[in-house]
């Protein structure tokens, strides 16, 4: 019985200690950012590594998802003569839900494993090590530019992808299904808010491109520096993230439902 | 000042090991020392522990006259500006090509400009002999070359101290004359303080001034190299003439005997 509860206070101990190095790297990396000339080419650096390179996944899947949201919301709408509300069905549901959450989703698979990966690797052929010891702080080189390069990019991915998946809804609404374009558009414009819409569904982004690129972070920098650790620490980042992304996903839509 | 490192009563833990019980090391300024001893006895766990990246349970590690343990992040960063160290695998960063490689604590610390650093950089592959190699990435670069660069690099900011851990292992003869011929020649011509972590005995001792032999925890035998020749000790005997039995049993030690082993019904491993 002793033992177990023993047990049990251990495991807690570690997962605190976990949570615990965690935040320390997450504390560092903000504010520990390194001075504007070195820091901007090192941050812009990120941005394409894990931005830019995220795009082609991003597009082509932002493509596919609006014209598979609007094949299956005209079909729906039509049965209730609503064919004409597809495009306010279309531009909610991405810039509410599908564009912040699934962008999160694929830059966790895409872009957070290879963040973990490439830290993870530096730590195993002792290039952190090697940088410490040159009196250069790893966390303030590598880990900070890395965390705001993740920060900055998944925003801009979101709107990306949004403006994306709104065309292939175009493509599928108007130029295959026959909708009229003015109704489509203006229907749109008329019933997406700018605030409560577009701009909640960046704040749900911002706070994924955060927490995903923290984990990913973590992930890498905490990993035994093993191949065998390597790897789980790459998969342990995709779970992680995904699990996080949405989970979030409903705690922030629930306090933008109450009107936070 | 007599010693640049000093380290006296060191006793360090791990996972409820003792690496180290009681150690009393002295690195003597402008000499090569080696610290020599079987895997796995904490040769490397010591350069970490002279560099501040762990900290001892017990004792006193001093670096120029500076106690390493107690020094706050800036001061230790500031002391690390004055070792230079060669890790096992090079620790090259590999998006980086030879040259930026070697710049890359010059442009972290100074404000030279791109002419000097440029100048600097090739004066210090010149030395290590991969002047023609600059362009090239870690990845194009043969084990001994990654060396050679990481050493160029740990010396690119003129440091009082450098620390190679097992220069020569994984090397070919070829590479490893060449390294013990640099690390000694570094040693002379920049006024250097050396220590060399290593388990290769011939190499190590052909190039040290004065050596440690560590084991089990301790200071098995020290000296200059032919006093630790002499030296009967057989623990010492055993290393350096590498004998597979001896004080360091060729066995693990098997909480039952071989023969309980075998006639045990349990299929358990």
């Amino acid at each position: 019985m002793f033992n177990r509860i023993g047990m049990l206070g251990h495991i807690g101990l570690n997962v605190l200690e976990k949570y615990g190095r965690a935040g320390m790297i997450l504390y560092r990396a903000i504010f520990r950012i390194p001075n504007i000339s070195k820091g901007f080419p090192l941050v812009l650096q990120q941005i394409y590594a894990e931005g830019v390179l995220s795009l082609l996944i991003i597009v082509v899947s932002a493509l596919f998802i609006g014209m598979v949201v609007a094949l299956q919301g005209y079909h729906t709408l039509s049965k209730f003569g609503a064919a004409q509300q597809l495009g306010p069905l279309v531009a909610l549901s991405v810039a509410r839900e599908l564009g912040p959450v699934v962008t999160a989703l694929l830059f966790a698979g895409r872009a957070g494993s290879a963040l973990a990966a490439e830290i993870g690797l530096m730590k195993a052929t002792e290039q952190l090590s090697s940088m410490e010891m040159m009196a250069v702080d790893p966390l303030q080189r590598v880990i900070a530019p890395r965390f705001w390069g993740g920060f900055i990019s998944m925003p801009l991915l979101t709107l990306i992808f949004n403006m994306v998946a709104i065309y292939g809804a175009y493509l599928v609404g108007v130029k295959w299904l026959g909708m009229d374009a003015g109704a489509f558009w203006s229907n749109m414009q008329s019933a997406v808010d700018f605030r409560l819409d577009i701009v909640n569904g960046i704040y749900k982004s911002v706070v994924f491109g955060a927490v995903v690129t923290w984990i990913a972070l973590y992930q890498g920098y905490d990993a035994v520096p093993t191949s065998a650790g390597i790897a789980n620490a790459t998969t342990r980042t995709v779970v992680y993230s995904s699990l996080a992304v949405l989970g979030l996903d409903f705690v922030l839509t629930a306090m933008m439902i109450g009107g936070w | 000042m007599k010693n640049l490192v000093e380290i006296n009563k060191l006793a360090f833990q791990r996972n409820n090991r003792s690496i180290f019980k009681d150690v009393d090391i002295f690195i003597p300024k402008g000499k090569v020392t080696a610290i020599m001893g079987p895997s796995g006895t904490g040769k490397t766990t010591l350069l970490r522990l002279i560099g501040g990246q762990l900290l001892p349970n017990k004792g006193s590690i001093k670096v120029a006259g500076q106690e390493v343990p107690t020094l706050r992040r800036s001061a230790l960063y500031l002391l690390r500006k004055r070792i230079g160290m060669l890790f096992q695998t090079g620790g090259l960063f590999t998006h980086l090509s030879v040259f930026e490689n070697v710049a890359f604590p010059l442009r972290e610390h100074t404000q030279l400009t791109n002419a000097m650093i440029r100048s600097l950089v090739l004066m210090k592959l010149e030395m290590v002999g991969l002047r023609g190699a600059m362009h090239l990435m870690p990845s194009e670069l043969s084990g001994g070359m990654a060396r050679r660069v990481a050493l160029a690099r740990a010396i690119a900011l003129d440091p009082d101290l450098i620390m190679y851990d097992e220069p020569f292992s994984g090397q070919d003869p070829i590479s490893m004359g060449v390294l013990v011929k640099l690390i000694r020649m570094l040693n002379d011509t920049l006024g250097l303080t050396t220590v060399i972590v290593s388990h290769d005995v011939q190499e190590t001792l052909s190039i040290a001034d004065y050596a440690y032999v560590i084991s089990d925890g301790g200071v098995i035998g020290q000296g200059t190299a032919s006093s630790i020749n002499k030296d009967t000790s057989l623990q010492l005997q055993q290393f350096l003439r590498g004998l597979p039995d001896g004080p360091v049993a060729f066995h693990y030690p098997a909480p039952y005997s071989l023969e309980e082993d075998l006639m045990s019904e349990t299929t358990d491993v």
